[in-house]
């Protein structure tokens, strides 16, 4: 029934944008370009009676480092917390006035999420949030910090809060190295045995492979195959060329520079490391000839593949943070609002030959979901693990077999423009720190919209475990 | 036909060629006449690679037939002539297998040994082209890649494979009692060193990818794709071949070296061979090895250590020459006959003769969680089957359900699946001791105590729960079907599935159709049973069906053996030394002396006096004594866990002392008594075709090898008695039947055979 009521809606939302569309027809062709681009949507806005409308009031990032470089000698805690202290600064947010806090994180540091509270506590504490807002953390693989965000439109939605802030933070300089299963068995017991006989018994006990460590590993859990691996036989299955995946990082690293050059990155705060300097830009991005990319040799599939370190993304350090709202109360506060967070998809397939496809498995759900065409869509930011993997997921797209073999549609679902796509740099050259990925992505989408004067952007990630995630943002009106 | 064929090939070549133009890269066209005539071997140009694509028109598999061969060599002319081309690749179209070896039937339908001697010299001379190749040839293996085919891929320059689980490869010959004919016993032992050669061609064992690139018999390794623009299987070729034409490149601008340096382990590993005394020793322990397995009955393996020691000690011309005349030699062996005549049958008893069955099995229940039900249940669910284990008591169902866990867990720890996967097999399996959920179950197994009055029970409080449809198997050894459906109220839907322990191991499943059992009913216990990975043959119903009803009595004459003075030791001295891979003694203890006492019993009555010989009472006293065979730890043996010897069980002496018989000295010689066990045995199967129980001799020798034990390298029962004699078996059982009565007397089919000696059950 509600179905049904809904479908109505969409269908009268139609009707005066093509009214609007029939009045301005007189318009001049200039203006007529720019304003039928806009006019054409599919709807003229996402907003559904019932619905609470949730809004991103801010979003800000540590900037994203190589692993080993500044962040060096940190912890994972000391990026969240300035992620979150530069996103209360920035935002002037009164320390009570938020419900709640999620925050995102893949590898966990042993010391402080033994116990969880203590470990946000942390986090938010450390960065001046009030003792008496409740915290957890999630973790969903690269789209961790997209989680934490959809957990807070949920609770927002669900009326329970009025204000979330969700971030994501990694830190790839430090992850935890564990004792081998045997040697912590035997440590365990350890501290039970009571005599003496007992402990040295079990001192005894220890060899050689006991102390071999186990370090973690970017691996499926089902297939133990590298994530780099498992793009690498993606670009393959896709037939994306070795020089295709080159020119895309190439791309991506030039748009990046482009970007970070005209000031477009506004959501990097600048950061005191302790001990060190003022960090103030990201560090990974590196405009290579063609050349000098091709010059490296595969990094995974050897020697014959074609994913190289130049053309995947970085093991990065870095954290960020967004204050979201329901549109009320940012009003009520006197926020502006940046962008509207609509329509959000998961999705989940084959970890083994479709671990990173969520972006073509989630884009066609999500915008379906939100009643929107592609060519709605202003603003494209996908996540780029790896060159190959976009260039996959972009023929994947593109290709009419695919859509019918697997996605269950009558024909391909389409590629998004090039044009519209990725504009500011991605993962491959801005870094990405798995846990803090998504947040980025969000206040990108929301940033571009602005700039470029769209309506509608989409973000779409892939995830280990083949999962993905797709969210449609809409521009709040300026 | 024909015509159709090369057109199609024909147009697949012009739109290739079509591609190719658009792509600009530059080629020559004088392939285009050849490919009229040829439909098995292609090829095609890109760029200074030449493409070779093996695909037979007639089969789901590739074999080196006359006509493949013919145009191979053709092709291969065409490719060396062309100077244009500076390497090649070598693929198959097929995406489940390069090469599956040479043709069966070429071989058989040869007329003498020096006839087959041509066939291995012509491929030898082939592959010595090959090797001597000027241009590089690449191999690009996705699929089995075996015999034949494994012995051309080792004559190529390079060898790619795709790490896949369908990727073999391997020298099977010794399994059909002949050797690698092509060049095998020489190239192998070059290439893997000779421990591993002789491992490999000894044992015939398929050796996967990952292990082939550590072997260092294959040089590179592709993984398989998943989707992408095309199917993964379509896709994994095309990427195997554009993997392998870069090498091929890579190889002719010497950016690739096609020997790999030798590691230290391999350095130290060649010095030692380089003594001859070292040498020897291996020829030595191989074949005393060899020997000792295979008690001298088989003569391929002998050849393959002749033929390698030929080709390492006396260079190559020997080496190559006393291959091809082994392998003549051996190809005319009653061993071999009999073991292609298994591998024929066993392909002939993977298939389902019966139809498709109307529902498809998808949930299994099996009642009895025993050694049986634990092991027809781990077969059934690593087969993706919902598999519903039910037992009685909570201690039967946890033993099963851990009987389930160890041999997922053993193949774990063997590397064939991960843990991963074993874990997720393991949720399939559903525990518990009620009747909840049957309506869902699609077919029920039953493995209870052999008792006629449990069975009905049983069946009974199935018939109450599950939906019509559902499909009642009882897994008996002796009772018959027929009995048990008396209490059925849809004997239709009443079958006999008896597996054989251990049933992860054992490959023989035996069907059991009575007069109503339905079509249908039948069809959907044999796409079960080939789901999980079985041989099957279907009989008839009666009293032990047709296993059971041989074995019993061998076993009857086994016991009279023994009352007869002759240690059990010594009684499976004799029998393996016939070509029973188990003795005698040690059957009875594995099978359980209970059981055999009680199928002795059971079958006596049914059969009268035909059925005996040795004294049951033997076995109800032994098993009065608690002597049950190995589940006991003692019955003719003592069985202690951790030793691998077995003793002789001191006490059994006492019981045969009690049961002692005199033996007759003009039919107690070794051989006779020999010919006494297994003269009762064929007799027995033989009268089982006569009866009709069996529907033809190829079923009851696939039934005999494969779960029993019948000696492979005579080919079942029915192939005995064509090499042997039919008349030579009737006049041997003469003799005993003057001694000991109508159990020896012949059945009237053996009388027959043995009077027109034209009359073979093979022919």
């Amino acid at each position: 029934m509600s179905s049904m009521l809904l479908s109505t809606m969409r269908g009268c939302s139609v009707s005066p944008s093509w009214a609007v569309r029939l009045g301005n027809s007189s318009l001049s062709e200039s203006y007529c370009l720019t304003l039928l681009s806009v006019q054409t949507k599919s709807k003229k806005t996402l907003a559904r009676p019932g619905v609470k409308n949730v809004v991103l009031v801010e979003g800000v990032r540590t900037p994203f480092l190589l692993s080993g470089t500044t962040y060096a000698d940190l912890m994972p805690h000391d990026l969240a917390r300035a992620a979150l202290q530069g996103l209360l600064q920035r935002t002037g947010l009164p320390k009570d006035a938020v419900d709640y806090i999620i925050y995102g994180t893949v590898i966990q540091e042993v010391k402080t999420t033994s116990i969880l509270r203590h470990n946000i506590n942390q986090r938010t504490l450390g960065a001046g949030f009030s003792d008496k807002i409740p915290a957890h953390t999630v973790t969903m693989a690269c789209i961790s910090s997209n989680q934490a965000m959809t957990s807070g439109v949920g609770l927002i939605a669900a009326g329970q809060c009025d204000s979330i802030v969700a971030g994501g933070v990694e830190f790839m300089s430090d992850v935890p190295i564990r004792h081998s299963r045997k040697m912590r068995k035997t440590m365990l017991s350890l501290s039970r045995a009571k005599t003496l006989g007992q402990r040295l018994g079990l001192i005894g006990s220890i060899r050689m492979a006991h102390l071999s460590p186990e370090l973690p590993a970017v691996a499926e859990f089902s297939t133990a195959e590298t994530m780099g691996h498992s793009a690498d036989r993606l670009a393959a299955a896709f037939g994306v060329s070795r020089v295709e995946q080159d020119e895309f990082a190439v791309r991506s690293h030039t748009l990046a520079k482009k970007a970070q050059d005209a000031g477009l990155l506004q959501d990097v705060i600048s950061f005191k490391v302790p001990g060190r300097d003022i960090v103030s830009k990201d560090n990974g991005i590196r405009v290579s000839s063609m050349e000098q990319m091709g010059k490296l040799k595969a990094a995974f599939i050897k020697p014959h593949g074609t994913v190289t370190a130049a053309n995947s993304s970085f093991l990065t350090d870095g954290a960020s943070a967004v204050l979201i709202m329901s549109e009320e109360k940012a009003l009520a506060m006197g926020y502006k609002p940046k962008a509207y967070l609509r329509d959000f998809v998961y999705v989940s397939q084959d970890p083994k030959d479709q671990l990173l496809l969520g972006p073509t498995y989630g884009t066609p759900k999500v915008l379906e979901r939100a009643g929107l065409t592609m060519s709605d869509i202003d603003v494209f930011e996908f996540h780029e693990a790896f060159a190959g993997q976009i260039m996959a997921n972009l023929k994947a797209m593109d290709s009419d077999w695919f859509g019918q073999t697997y996605l269950g549609k009558k024909s391909k679902v389409g590629t998004p423009p090039m044009e519209k796509f990725n504009l500011w740099g991605g993962s491959l050259s801005l870094g990405h720190p798995f846990g803090a990925t998504g947040c980025r992505l969000v206040t990108t989408v929301a940033h571009r919209l602005q700039k470029e004067g769209g309506q509608y952007g989409l973000l779409a990630a892939c995830a280990a475990g083949g999962q993905g995630h797709a969210m449609v943002i809409e521009a709040y009106p300026q | 036909m024909a015509g159709v064929r090369a057109l199609g090939v024909l147009s697949r070549v012009t739109s290739r060629r079509y591609a190719l133009f658009t792509g600009g890269t530059c080629r020559t066209f004088s392939v285009a006449p050849a490919m009229l005539a040829q439909t098995h071997v292609s090829y095609e140009v890109k760029g200074d690679v030449a493409v070779v694509r093996i695909n037979d028109p007639n089969s789901k598999v590739n074999t080196l037939s006359i006509q493949m061969q013919k145009e191979m060599a053709e092709v291969m002319d065409e490719v060396w002539a062309n100077d244009a081309v500076k390497s090649a690749v070598l693929i198959s179209s097929k995406p489940g297998c390069f090469i599956a070896g040479a043709d069966i039937n070429m071989i058989q339908s040869c007329n003498s040994a020096d006839e087959v001697t041509t066939l291995s010299q012509e491929g030898q001379k082939m592959f010595e082209r090959i090797e001597k190749s000027p241009k590089p040839i690449v191999a690009a293996i996705n699929g089995s890649c075996l015999g034949g085919g494994l012995e051309f891929a080792i004559a190529c320059q390079y060898r790619i494979a795709t790490k896949s689980k369908k990727t073999v490869l391997g020298t099977p010959e010794v399994m059909l009692g002949l050797l690698p004919g092509a060049g095998g016993t020489q190239r192998l032992p070059k290439m893997v060193g000779l421990p591993s050669a002789f491992d490999m061609m000894l044992t015939g064992r398929n050796i996967r990818a990952d292990k082939a690139k550590k072997m260092g018999l294959v040089n590179q390794l592709v993984d398989p794709l998943g989707p992408g623009l095309k199917s993964p299987e379509e896709r994994t070729i095309d990427y195997l071949e554009e993997v392998a034409i870069e090498y091929a490149r890579g190889i002719v601008n010497k950016k690739i070296p096609i020997r790999k340096e030798k590691g230290r382990m391999e350095k130290i590993q060649d010095y030692v061979m380089s003594f001859e005394f070292v040498r020897n020793q291996i020829y030595k322990t191989v074949h005393s090895k060899v020997m000792k397995q295979s008690k001298g009955l088989y003569p391929a393996p002998l050849k393959i250590i002749e033929c390698v020691k030929t080709g390492v000690e006396q260079g190559p011309v020997a080496g190559y020459l006393s291959e091809s005349q082994n392998f003549g030699q051996l190809a005319r062996t009653s061993e071999s006959g009999a073991l292609i005549g298994l591998y024929h049958g066993q392909v002939a008893c993977k298939k389902n003769h019966y139809g498709v069955p109307q529902r498809e099995v998808k949930t299994l229940a099996i009642l009895g969680a025993g050694l049986m039900g634990a092991g027809v249940a781990q077969v059934t669910v690593d087969k993706g089957v919902h598999t519903v284990l039910k037992d009685t008591t909570v201690s039967g169902l946890a033993r099963g359900e851990q009987q389930v866990y160890k041999g997922l867990n053993d193949k774990t720890k063997k590397r064939n699946i991960t843990s991963f996967q074993r874990d997720s097999i393991l949720s399939g399996l559903t525990g518990q001791l009620d009747y909840s959920g049957f309506e869902k179950v699609d077919m029920v197994i039953e493995a209870v105590f052999e008792d006629i009055h449990i069975k009905h029970a049983v069946l009974k409080e199935v018939e109450a729960v599950v939906s019509p449809h559902c499909i009642f198997a009882s897994n008996t050894s002796a009772l018959p079907i027929k009995d048990i459906a008396a209490a059925s109220k849809r004997p239709d839907k009443v079958i006999g599935m008896h597996y054989f322990s251990p049933v992860d191991k054992m490959q023989l499943l035996e069907i059991i159709t009575t007069d109503q059992t339905s079509k249908d009913t039948t069809a959907s216990a044999v796409a079960v049973g080939l789901k999980q990975g079985k041989v099957i043959i279907v009989v008839g119903d009666g009293p032990g069906f047709y296993t059971t009803r041989c074995l019993a009595p061998m076993l009857a004459e086994a016991v009279r053996v023994l009352q007869e003075g002759v240690d059990p030791k010594k009684l499976d001295a004799l029998t393996t030394s016939f070509g029973f891979p188990v003795g005698a003694a040690t059957l009875a203890d594995e099978v359980g002396i209970d059981v055999a006492a009680h199928v002795a019993e059971d079958l006596g009555k049914a059969f009268g006096s035909r059925f005996g010989g040795g004294n049951v009472e033997v076995l109800k006293t032994m098993v009065d004594l608690g002597f049950k065979g190995r589940k006991s730890g003692k019955g003719c043996y003592i069985y202690q866990p951790g030793l691998k010897t077995k003793e002789v069980n001191p006490d059994i002496g006492d019981v045969l002392e009690q049961f002692r018989m005199t033996p007759n000295p003009a039919v107690s010689s070794d051989s006779d008594v020999q010919y006494r066990l297994v003269s009762r045995f064929v007799n027995e199967a033989v009268l089982c075709l006569q009866e009709g129980i069996l529907k033809n001799p190829l079923e009851g020798d696939i039934g005999a090898v494969f779960g029993l034990g019948f000696p492979p390298c005579l080919g079942g029962p029915f192939r005995f008695v064509d090499s042997f004699g039919a008349d030579k078996l009737v006049e041997k059982m003469r003799r005993f039947e003057a001694v000991y009565g109508n159990q020896f007397t012949p059945c009237q089919l053996l009388l027959d055979h043995a009077k027109d000696s034209s009359k073979k059950f093979h022919k």
